[in-house]
């Protein structure tokens, strides 16, 4: 393998990676934008999606659904993970953090990390400690640029993320809830006097950023072929890493972070030992909120927010 | 029955059951929708408990009852808060001091686990209760403790006592270093950013293989010992008595949970206490009052982590091993749920969670793989309904349930 082609499937790996970072990052945007709090459980519902793949997916295999129906098969997986982690940020969102609006932040961060360990041991019980086996159906088949081996699995899942994005940037932009939405990030007592239901509001990013995670989580499951209880932890913190480093509460900064993130943990990868990746992730993060706490994309931040 | 808490009700049931719905395995998977039933059930249970609670306390019968039985209630309780404290701080004492006579040696080794949990909720009470910053990484000082006796005395033969000075210093600079750049974070930044410090330290120790042996961790540290003069047969001489037995070991961290009780209540009264509550609660007010805001915060980090560092370095010389994954995220959580639990900013609280998440676990075994199922959702049911913890500290609950009118006890306290 020469230069070229080890650079390209370097980057492709980037892509792959950056993807997933920026849709769990999305939703912390999001959340955060509008009730100003870490959704702690973010990447338990991350991994709850994982699980729901892989239980949609051994049932539809089951019945030999896969072979015959491959499109609608992808379809009803990450819809029923994507559907059903809605409705479980939704229920988070009531139970956990709906009572603590106007409470102290301490005491709503430390519920959303109650319901953070409640999920994770909650699916530590039930799918066990070891890591699951995750259904091959995309397949090994691909096609080569320059000796670079490039799967069409690859393909599909960044070309689905890179959909998914565009389609909450339409919605975030354009739509009526999504204008609701901005408006309720922007100034709460605003939004409300206008006539704007800010208790829907906040259910429906409860909704839509969760539900991206969970097609993330559904991704790297059916990319690196297997789950594990407890994958969400590192990948919330480097979710939050690219959130922060893009700018908390700006989408396309989200996007941008999730890539410069996956570009900086692909490149150490590839030329220094990888066993210390992570921690390279974690020492971003803290430089980046030692000297520019607003990000890259993000607006000024105050001190109190910080 | 009040309609709305009716409501509360039915509404947190469904949603909690919808919580609970990723524990029931699927078709291809461990069918076990009997278990996340059951946890359900309990659930809801607790929840129907408080509105009958509720229920009953509105009714008219109770009121009647109450008010007759209100006269005696008080008789009661103004008998007992008539004996000072110290008398029920003496009882408290003798109970712990003469539990290792009556209990066995698992139950010995429980205790400790105990006190070790309790000193450790104590030392991150003084960062997260007094300071207000909300350290998620705190295990990683309780692992630099551990570490730092490991390799004094593996590398140049330093004895316990005098590696848990330099333990505390090393302590105390790691949580300098981890307070210096989180200086001017609040909240939700400083919480990541703190669990992120504690996972750069759990990993390194993981990855620096020369030092620390990566994961299969440092073996063979020599366990505490006294020395005492005793008669023998050639006069007074000197004998070295080391601290093996689990009895022994119990004293010694009898000892240091004392010491710690003793100093965080002298620092919660203290000037540095002050400031420090009054960092947490307007940290621009503070500042502006002449508090020296950043040196405060430093001293609160550092002390914490001199607190979780002697411990540390206790629980080295305990197990005379250590690993780097004995000082997990979760370790942090329990810790931080003890606290959480217990009420922030109380002794007597964090003491009662300490033995209750500690004890109660171990003493059923079969709850154990429960465990943090339950302290994750009680952590959440603490903060909707009961924010101040179980006791409550003084200063706290009045902060957390401000009416606008200060109550008789309020001026006895002299708010």
């Amino acid at each position: 393998m020469d230069n070229a082609s080890f650079i390209i499937q370097q980057l492709i790996n980037a892509l792959f990676l950056g993807s997933i970072f920026s849709l769990i990052a999305l939703g912390y945007t999001m959340v955060y934008g509008i009730i100003e709090l870490i959704n702690f459980a973010h990447g338990e519902l991350f991994t709850a999606g994982a699980f729901i793949g892989i239980i949609v997916l051994a049932a539809l295999q089951n019945i030999g659904f896969v072979e015959t129906h491959f499109v609608l098969t992808l379809i009803l997986v990450f819809g029923m993970a994507m559907a059903y982690v809605a409705v479980l940020g939704v229920a988070i969102e009531q139970v956990a953090y709906k009572p603590l609006r106007k409470a102290s932040r301490l005491a709503a961060i430390l519920s959303a990390l109650g319901m953070s360990i409640f999920l994770s041991n909650g699916m530590m019980l039930s799918q066990g400690v070891s890591d699951r086996a995750y259904p091959a159906i995309l397949g090994m088949d691909g096609f080569s640029i320059l000796d670079a081996r490039i799967t069409y699995g690859q393909v599909f899942i960044i070309v689905l993320s890179l959909v998914l994005m565009v389609a909450l940037n339409m919605f975030v932009n354009w739509s009526k809830l999504g204008k609701a939405m901005r408006a309720t990030a922007q100034n709460q007592t605003m939004a409300r006097m206008l006539g704007i239901d800010i208790d829907r509001t906040i259910r429906v990013t409860f909704m839509i950023g969760p539900a991206l995670g969970a097609a993330a989580g559904v991704m790297v499951g059916m990319y690196y072929g297997s789950v594990r209880f407890d994958m969400g932890f590192i990948y919330m913190i480097k979710a939050f890493a690219a959130a922060i480093l893009g700018g908390i509460g700006s989408i396309p900064g989200a996007v941008l972070g999730g890539m410069i993130i996956g570009g900086v943990e692909v490149l150490w990868s590839a030329f220094l030992p990888s066993e210390w990746k992570d921690v390279t992730t974690f020492v971003v993060l803290i430089l980046v909120l030692y000297f520019r706490p607003s990000g890259i994309l993000g607006e000024h931040v105050s001190e109190s927010r910080v | 029955m009040a309609k709305s808490d009716f409501k509360t009700f039915i509404v947190y049931a469904l949603f909690l059951g919808i919580l609970i719905l990723p524990m029931v395995g699927f078709p291809g998977t461990r069918f076990e929708a009997s278990r996340a039933l059951t946890i359900w059930g309990g659930v809801v249970g607790i929840l129907a408990l408080w509105l009958a609670n509720k229920t009953v306390r509105r009714s008219d019968m109770y009121r009647r009852t109450a008010t007759r039985f209100e006269p005696i209630k008080n008789n009661i309780l103004r008998r007992f808060s008539k004996l000072p404290i110290r008398y029920y701080i003496l009882v408290l004492l003798i109970g712990v001091a003469a539990y290792p006579l009556v209990a066995n040696n698992y139950m010995i080794d429980v205790g400790i686990t105990c006190l070790i949990y309790i000193v450790l909720g104590l030392g991150l009470n003084i960062v997260v209760g007094l300071a207000g910053l909300l350290d998620l990484g705190y295990i990683a000082f309780y692992a630099v403790g551990a570490y730092s006796y490991s390799l004094l005395n593996l590398h140049f033969g330093i004895s316990f006592w005098l590696s848990l000075p330099i333990g505390m210093v090393i302590g105390a600079i790691f949580g300098c270093i981890i307070g210096y750049p989180t200086l001017r974070m609040r909240g939700d930044y400083l919480a990541i950013v703190t669990m992120g410090f504690g996972e750069i330290i759990r990993l390194v120790l993981n990855n620096w293989d020369k030092l620390t042996k990566g994961p299969n961790g440092l073996l063979g540290m020599a366990k505490p010992t006294v020395v005492y003069p005793a008669l023998t047969d050639g006069g007074l001489s000197w004998v070295v008595y080391s601290l093996k037995s689990l009895h022994a070991l119990y004293y010694l961290m009898f000892i240091i949970a004392v010491l710690t009780v003793i100093g965080v209540r002298r620092l919660d009264n203290s000037r540095i206490g002050r400031a420090w509550v009054a960092i947490r609660e307007d940290e621009v007010a503070a500042e502006l009052s002449g508090v020296p805001t950043t040196w405060l915060k430093l001293l609160a980090y550092a002390m914490g982590a001199a607190f979780a560092s002697v411990v540390g370095a206790f629980f080295a010389a305990k197990l005379s091993y250590t690993n780097p994954n004995f000082f997990i995220f979760m370790e942090s959580c329990i810790v931080l749920c003890i606290v959480v639990l217990g009420g922030v900013g109380s002794i007597p609280g964090i003491i009662l969670a300490g033995i209750i998440l500690i004890a109660v676990p171990e003493v059923f075994r079969e709850l154990q793989d429960y465990r943090m199922l339950a302290f994750g959702l009680a952590m959440a049911a603490m903060m909707v309904l009961r924010p101040e913890g179980l006791i409550p500290a003084s200063r706290r609950k009045r902060e957390l349930h401000e009416t606008g009118q200060s109550t008789p006890e309020d001026l006895k306290d002299g708010a």
